[in-house]
């Protein structure tokens, strides 16, 4: 994995560098930019979302700017309010479903035998159990609250994150340096921790983002069934209250639309940021790119298949 | 052979996972779990709620052994409990009513999405970085990112609010008794049409982009290009040689789209009134009717499972290596 060309740069501003000249990742990175601004400062300047502010179901107007939900409340500070809890929820459930995929996968890849063989069931297992229906009957016996979304959001969604660490982790055990690591009779959690985790920190940062858009995602369709704490204001308990207030029928598209909107938004900045990443890390998309390059000068048009040598001269 | 039957091992350890999840979930709850719901609802579940819920996961005085071979018992025999929001119903009764729905929407929409989006990925890595390369994929991951029933809302508003076009919910109309005719199945589709659209839509990037990454791969090893040096069609060259090895990766992510794809029919169901499984999984969210909430949860999970080997059997017939040197 010779990532190295990007992180060499320097860490995080290695990252922002790379960031910077792909075109993807560039809008990804601007777009999520905005809304974790409005995440941090944006709550300041609405109010209570809570507040009984207008007559129920106005239109949007001057006064407010997305109209009034099905209660009366402002469904623009009511958005802003909920791009935080929503936020927030998504990175923590995404960091966390990393760190429980990474745990188990990089256990069974590296020890392999029985403990691969009995983790990799029951991960396979977890995989093929549909989420959204075991998500529900969790969520259903624990007090609502964003502790139990977490919660279930993080038992439902680690098992695609340990398989892909799995294997990877596969792939690295067979390298040389990890051999030299053994016979040199290092500890297994030196070798993991500091020989093949570090290896992996693109494919955690990639796989973080990925986890993030599965938890926004996910965690607005139990709170949409009203499996969320229903007082509280997110994104998902928005949509809750305007299929109850049935805004449909009465043709309040601006208590739903701007909301699914952000939703759609958020996710699309990060799949964007996501396939910056892989090109930009992926060292035979970064190979192909400079191929064709150098064809262009040529006037040539590139071919098919992937170039391995490249005459830099 | 033996590669189906150590699927089938897998998805009977799998099954078995389920239902003992659905056994220890409410026991998990800290305390005496009935008492413990009845404190959590203050009096506001019903005494016949608690008596249901009691029979429902054996939920006796004796040994946890005993009450997990009683509640398989049970299970097995097709006895999921009864249904508090439809008291006196049993759940098997509920779940029968709205499955074949929720089966057909749901069944349908990944079908249509697979096959679309499958072409699609072909003629996106043969065509490559031509126009539809460009903005097809793009276009698709951004809609992609929209929560499904979200769009099912918006489609619902635009097109069967304020155009009109399409009725707004159930899956036929009240003035139509079902049955083999014309007339009625006609009305069953022009009522699927926006919910399995939605799913459609926004599942079809996936298979596109998954499809287009496959194929970039395959048409860049030596036997496709052998193919071609040989002269032969392009198309030849695409569908026979390319396109059926790099359908294997995709075919491996259906079975595993098909339970999030059915989580996400059943949000789509709610927007809809459609009467499936996710009309019923509202109303017992709703009555906090763990019963129904439970058996839906074993039923979707087995439909899951069961669609996953025939899945396993598609594989076997696509990919010779799985077959084993034996055969």
């Amino acid at each position: 994995m010779s990532d190295a060309t990007v992180v060499r740069a320097g860490g995080l501003l290695g990252w922002v560098e790379a960031i910077r000249r792909d075109r993807k990742a560039s809008i990804g990175a601007v777009i999520l930019g905005m809304f974790v601004l409005v995440a941090l400062v944006g709550p300041l300047f609405v109010g209570d979302p809570d507040a009984l502010v207008d007559i129920p179901l106005q239109p949007p107007s001057l006064g407010h700017w997305l109209g009034t939900t099905g209660q009366g409340q402002d469904v623009f500070a009511q958005l802003v309010v909920g791009t935080r809890t929503s936020l927030a929820i998504g990175l923590a459930v995404g960091v966390m479903v990393v760190l429980v995929g990474a745990l188990i996968g990089i256990t069974a890849g590296y020890f392999g035998g029985r403990i691969d063989g009995l983790l990799s069931l029951f991960f396979n297992v977890f995989l093929v159990i549909p989420g959204l229906p075991l998500a529900i009957i969790i969520a259903a016996y624990l007090p609502s609250g964003p502790l139990t979304l977490a919660f279930v959001l993080v038992v439902t969604g680690w098992a695609w994150n340990a398989r892909v660490m799995r294997s990877q982790t596969l792939a690295q055990r067979q390298r040389d340096f990890v051999s030299a690591a053994i016979v040199a009779g290092e500890s297994n959690l030196r070798i993991i921790t500091r020989e093949i985790l570090p290896t992996m920190t693109s494919l955690l940062v990639a796989q973080v983002i990925g986890s993030t858009v599965y938890a926004i995602g996910a965690q607005v369709g139990l709170e949409f069934l009203g499996l969320g704490d229903v007082s509280t204001v997110t994104w998902g308990t928005n949509l809750y209250w305007a299929q109850n207030d049935s805004a449909l029928l009465t043709g309040a598209w601006w208590t739903f639309a701007p909301t699914g909107l952000c939703v759609a938004l958020v996710g699309f900045a990060l799949t964007m940021l996501n396939s910056g990443f892989d090109e930009i890390t992926n060292p035979r998309l970064q190979l192909e790119r400079v191929w064709r390059a150098h064809l262009a000068a040529h006037g040539r048009e590139p071919g098919r298949s992937t170039p391995v040598v490249i005459d830099r001269a | 052979m033996r590669y189906i039957l150590r699927r089938l091992g897998f998805y009977l350890i799998a099954a078995w996972a389920a239902l003992t999840l659905n056994f220890f979930l409410p026991r998990l709850m800290p305390g005496d779990p009935t008492t413990a719901l009845f404190a959590r609802f203050r009096g506001r579940l019903a005494p016949e709620a608690m008596d249901a819920l009691r029979e429902t996961f054996g939920f006796t005085q004796a040994p946890l052994i005993n009450q997990y071979v009683t509640y398989l018992s049970h299970v097995l025999r097709g006895d999921l409990g009864i249904s508090v929001a439809y008291f006196p119903a049993p759940v098997s009764e509920v779940i029968a009513t709205g499955l074949m729905w929720t089966l057909f929407l749901a069944g349908t929409a990944v079908i249509i999405s697979f096959t679309i989006g499958t072409l699609l990925g072909i003629v996106s890595a043969w065509k490559r970085r031509g126009w539809l390369d460009t903005w097809l994929p793009s276009t698709l991951v951004f809609l992609g990112a929209f929560p499904y029933f979200w769009l099912a809302m918006v489609a619902l508003y635009v097109l069967g609010f304020t155009l009109g076009w399409f009725p707004l919910g159930h899956a036929y109309g009240d003035d139509l008794t079902p049955g083999f005719t014309f007339e009625f199945i006609a009305d069953v589709f022009r009522h699927a049409a926006l919910p399995v659209g939605t799913v459609v839509i926004a599942t079809l990037g996936g298979w596109l982009l998954t499809m287009r990454n496959s194929m970039i791969s395959i048409l860049g090893s030596d036997f496709v290009n052998l193919a071609r040096a040989k002269g032969l069609s392009p198309r030849r060259v695409v569908m026979r040689y390319a396109a059926r090895n790099a359908l294997l990766p995709s075919v491996t992510g259906f079975g595993m789209a098909l339970g999030f794809v059915l989580g996400g029919s059943l949000l789509t169901e709610i927007v809809f009134s459609y009467p499936g499984q996710g009309y019923l999984l509202v109303q017992a969210v709703r009555n906090q009717d763990y019963a129904l909430m439970q058996g839906i949860f074993l039923v979707i999970t087995l439909a899951v499972l069961g669609a996953n080997w025939l899945v396993d059997l598609v594989y076997l017939w696509l990919d010779p290596r799985t077959r084993g040197p034996a055969s």
